[in-house]
């Protein structure tokens, strides 16, 4: 019989793990209980939701993770070899059923309690009288496009695009609706106003994402996919490209500018509509 | 219950350095040359990522090998996507699967070596060239892909026009992939033949290790996948080469050029088919490494796996479950967001056998009597990374979290917590465990244990920062912090990351010291060093040429009988007959 007695039950490697395993626990449990590095504060009433459902989640996630590393370390020191026998049990079927129902419940009515936020996001589509704001990523920056006192988006044309002559959506200019078109490489939207994005894209799949909208969607080719918000909070806000699109995704960036409806209104008014530009 | 004519008749051993070593037949060898296939890998995995992460903290940095004397955003990108690449392709579908899969599969069940052994040899040798043929991507002119792992057209669809390493670098990575894709589903073929047909009299599914079980359920996974990638890796060759357009929609424009020779197609086609591959390809990673923490955990603990049953089920729960949740990958993609629920509901689902499973080791340790050997360690460590990277998927399986969560360093934490940490773990584990029975000898336990401190401490310290960095919103794939306002303050965060990284690489030099030095100069092994169990301790150090010298054993009882109440020995090996029992070993 082989065996080293070095590495038996040894008192230093069990109370060293067991206390590593605790350290460890404790330190990762504080960060996220101080939010040392956390979300930017939302500002909509939609991201609020998502917070409550993270601070739900992370509660249920943090029960867990605390009892199973805390049972782990403990279960290291207590049972290390100092001679005893090991119980003989092959296992426990009322405690295996048992832990299995607490985890599906909690598992999957965490996953249901959610999914009035996703649905919230989704399935509904913008509320009526929002204002649109077309958002077009290409390689490497964003445009929006407004539709103008008429309402209505101007026809664009892929062979038109020319970014170099002032032309960077497209627009054909023989179509009238397209003459009061706003394009614009930032976002300006007024406070309390529903609005609703049109996703696209020129050229490879890129990502509109606004950390204080809790947003964030893909701009799929061939697709032009809707979202909405709302914001409450007046102030500038990045918006970063979250998909990897090429050379210099890391600097594919832009803003949103909450603002007054009189702000936005006199912005809108100052802009030159794209195809005088 | 049939016995066969175990193995591919080969009655003879081998003569000649070529059939020995080179083109050898036997699973033992075959094994050996997959693990060190995934040895070479992971080294050249660590190198990249640590030139990525000095990147990121010190963009100017002088580093050898580039044009410009610094790493530039596109190689950065290239970093990324072999990176991945080599380590979820060549690390973890290999090692733990085909390497220790190969080596102890056929001798745990009681043959003389795998089903088909000519197609064992054909599975190595292509996944070598899959393994050539990926890393010339680094070596063309335009350099090696930009795109990522997962590799989402219409990036990697359109050609060079797309970016660098878009042309012949990105080709090469999808014939790579599609080699990989052949070998895959040989070697998955030959493990399922060989654990149906090929176990010895006695040997009942209900007495296989549940290494056994593991290496099965994955190797019916990769049957059922790889397929698939297969056919993706196609298409997007067609798209690339030959002016198909299953991922390309009509109207594109590139940097003003109009893309006139595609329409119809859809980017989201292909993420389809790579994650109904690829979710199934993360379990693949880590089913093994779970029957080897069984497996290990119960062995050093001297008592029975808790839960025999619960984790044969949990097993083929995760495995049939994993074919059900692909869409987790693609809530933010735009495919239809009902199905987003729907997957979002199985997802959470996935992680009730996973739970199961955690419980069921810490029943195994419970009221056990633990030796901490090396392979002990890194199975305990196994289910502290497991809890905290599998707790983080909780976060990501609900949409509305992922909407902001999504493509950020969280989701980066949580797949390297358990694919680059415990599936390695269980690699490490499984190395500790069987290298005296592979190689004769044992490893030095003093290199091993400080080994498992570096690396334990160290990758705790590398990946838990980053569900921090995502918290704050930080972008996954980013070649660096200065394009975006929100990310300066992170970069603390960032050197904490690169200076764990830098100490924890290091410390894997020693253990591949210790691999190598033991080898030569190891304590000698004998048969059973353990007092484990399973058939592969009834036979010599390393096994001779048919494992068993030609007296299979029968088998008389299940794995894990440790401790058995009124034994002599607190282990009962599997083919001692039972008059054996309580006869002094």
């Amino acid at each position: 019989m082989q065996r080293d007695n070095s590495e038996a039950g040894s008192t230093t490697i069990a109370f060293s793990l067991a206390v590593f395993i605790l350290i460890f626990t404790i330190v990762t449990v504080y960060i996220f209980v101080r939010k040392i590095w956390w979300f930017p504060p939302a500002i909509t009433a939609f991201g609020g939701q998502i917070d409550e459902q993270f601070h739900r989640t992370l509660v249920i996630t943090g029960v867990v993770f605390v009892a199973a590393q805390l049972g782990l370390a403990w279960a290291i020191f207590r049972f290390r070899d100092r001679g005893q026998k090991a119980v003989f049990f092959e296992g426990n079927s009322t405690m295996e059923f048992v832990w299995t129902l607490a985890t599906i419940v909690m598992f999957v009515g965490l996953g249901l309690y959610g999914e009035h936020a996703w649905a919230e996001a989704h399935f509904q589509g913008a509320a009526p009288g929002a204002l649109q704001v077309e958002v077009t990523g290409q390689q490497f920056q964003w445009q929006f496009r407004y539709a103008g006192p008429d309402g209505k988006y101007g026809q664009i044309k892929p062979e038109l695009i020319s970014a170099s002559t002032g032309n960077p959506v497209g627009l054909d200019p023989k179509d009238p609706a397209g003459k009061d078109d706003v394009v614009s490489p930032v976002m300006y939207v007024p406070a309390n106003r529903e609005i609703e994005l049109l996703i696209r894209t020129q050229d490879v799949t890129h990502s509109f994402y606004v950390r204080e909208l809790r947003l964030k969607q893909d701009a799929v080719p061939g697709m032009i996919i809707h979202m909405h918000f709302n914001a409450t909070v007046p102030g500038e806000y990045e918006i970063a490209c979250a998909e990897l699109c090429g050379l210099s995704h890391y600097t594919m960036r832009s803003f949103l500018y909450v603002v007054s409806q009189a702000e936005f209104d006199k912005w809108m008014s100052d802009q030159e509509t794209a195809l005088q530009q | 219950m049939v016995t066969h004519d175990s193995g591919g008749g080969h009655h003879h051993p081998p003569s000649g350095f070529i059939r020995k070593y080179i083109f050898s037949l036997d699973h033992k060898v075959i094994g050996i040359q997959y693990f060190f296939l995934a040895l070479f890998s992971v080294f050249t995995g660590m190198a990249l990522s640590i030139l990525m992460r000095i990147h990121l903290v010190w963009p100017h940095a002088k580093v050898p090998f580039t044009a410009s004397g610094q790493i530039t955003p596109d190689q950065y990108l290239a970093l990324v996507t072999m990176h991945g690449s080599i380590m979820v392709f060549m690390v973890l579908t290999t090692a733990p699967q085909s390497g220790f899969g190969n080596y102890i599969l056929p001798i745990q069940i009681g043959a003389e070596d795998m089903a088909f052994p000519v197609l064992n040899m054909l599975s190595f040798w292509t996944t070598f060239v899959s393994l050539v043929v990926l890393l010339s991507a680094f070596f063309v002119p335009e350099g090696a892909p930009i795109s990522g792992w997962t590799a989402y057209p219409t990036l990697s669809a359109m050609g060079q026009i797309t970016g660098p390493g878009e042309g012949a670098g990105q080709t090469l990575w999808v014939i790579g992939l599609a080699i990989f894709c052949v070998a895959s589903l040989l070697g998955a073929l030959n493990f399922i033949t060989t654990t149906l047909d090929l176990r010895a009299r006695g040997m009942t599914l209900g007495r296989l290790p549940l290494t056994v079980w593991s290496w099965l359920v994955t190797a019916i996974l990769g049957l059922l996948a790889f397929g698939v990638l297969l056919a993706a890796c196609i298409l997007l060759l067609l798209d690339r080469t030959a002016g198909t357009s299953f991922f390309i929609p009509g109207g594109l424009v590139v940097t003003d050029t109009p893309i006139i020779s595609h329409k119809g197609g859809s980017p989201l086609l292909w993420q389809h088919l790579f994650w109904f591959f690829g979710h199934p390809e993360v379990y693949i990673a880590i089913l093994p490494g779970m029957g080897v923490a069984s497996h290990v955990l119960s062995t050093f603990s001297r008592k029975p796996v808790f839960g025999y049953r619960a984790m044969v089920g949990a097993l083929c729960a995760i495995g049939f479950l994993g074919f059900c949740v692909w869409g987790h990958h693609m809530f933010i993609s735009g495919m239809s967001p009902y199905s987003a629920f729907a997957f979002s509901l199985m997802t959470m689902t996935i992680g009730v056998p996973s739970a199961i499973k955690t419980f069921n080791w810490l029943g195994t340790i419970w009221g056990g009597k633990i030796h901490f050997t090396t392979a002990m360690l890194f199975a305990l460590g196994f289910v502290s990374l497991f809890v905290t990277g599998g707790l983080s998927g909780l976060f990501l399986a609900q949409p509305s979290l992922d909407l902001y969560l999504h493509d950020t360093y969280f989701v980066v934490a949580h797949f390297h917590l358990i694919m680059g940490v415990a599936a390695i773990f269980g690699i490490f584990a499984a190395t500790f465990f069987w290298f005296p029975k592979m190689f004769g000898r044992m490893l030095n336990e003093t290199m091993g244990k400080i080994h498992f401190w570096l690396t334990f401490v160290g990758v705790y310290c590398i990946f838990m920062p980053m569900h921090f960095l995502g918290l704050a919103g930080h972008p996954r794939r980013y070649a660096d912090t200065t394009g975006v306002n929100f990310l300066a303050p992170l970069h603390s965060v960032h050197y904490f990351i690169t200076i764990a990284a830098m100490i924890t690489i290091t410390a894997q030099f020693l253990f591949l010291f210790n691999l190598f030095y033991s080898m030569k100069f190891g304590k000698k092994a004998g048969e059973n060093p353990w007092n484990a169990t399973t058939l592969e301790w009834s036979i010599p150090s390393p096994p001779p040429f048919d494992n068993f010298a030609g007296h299979v054993p029968s088998v008389y009882r299940g794995a894990y009988e440790f401790s058995v109440p009124g034994a002599t020995e607190d282990y009962i090996p599997q083919h001692l007959t039972p008059e054996k029992v309580g006869k002094a070993h």
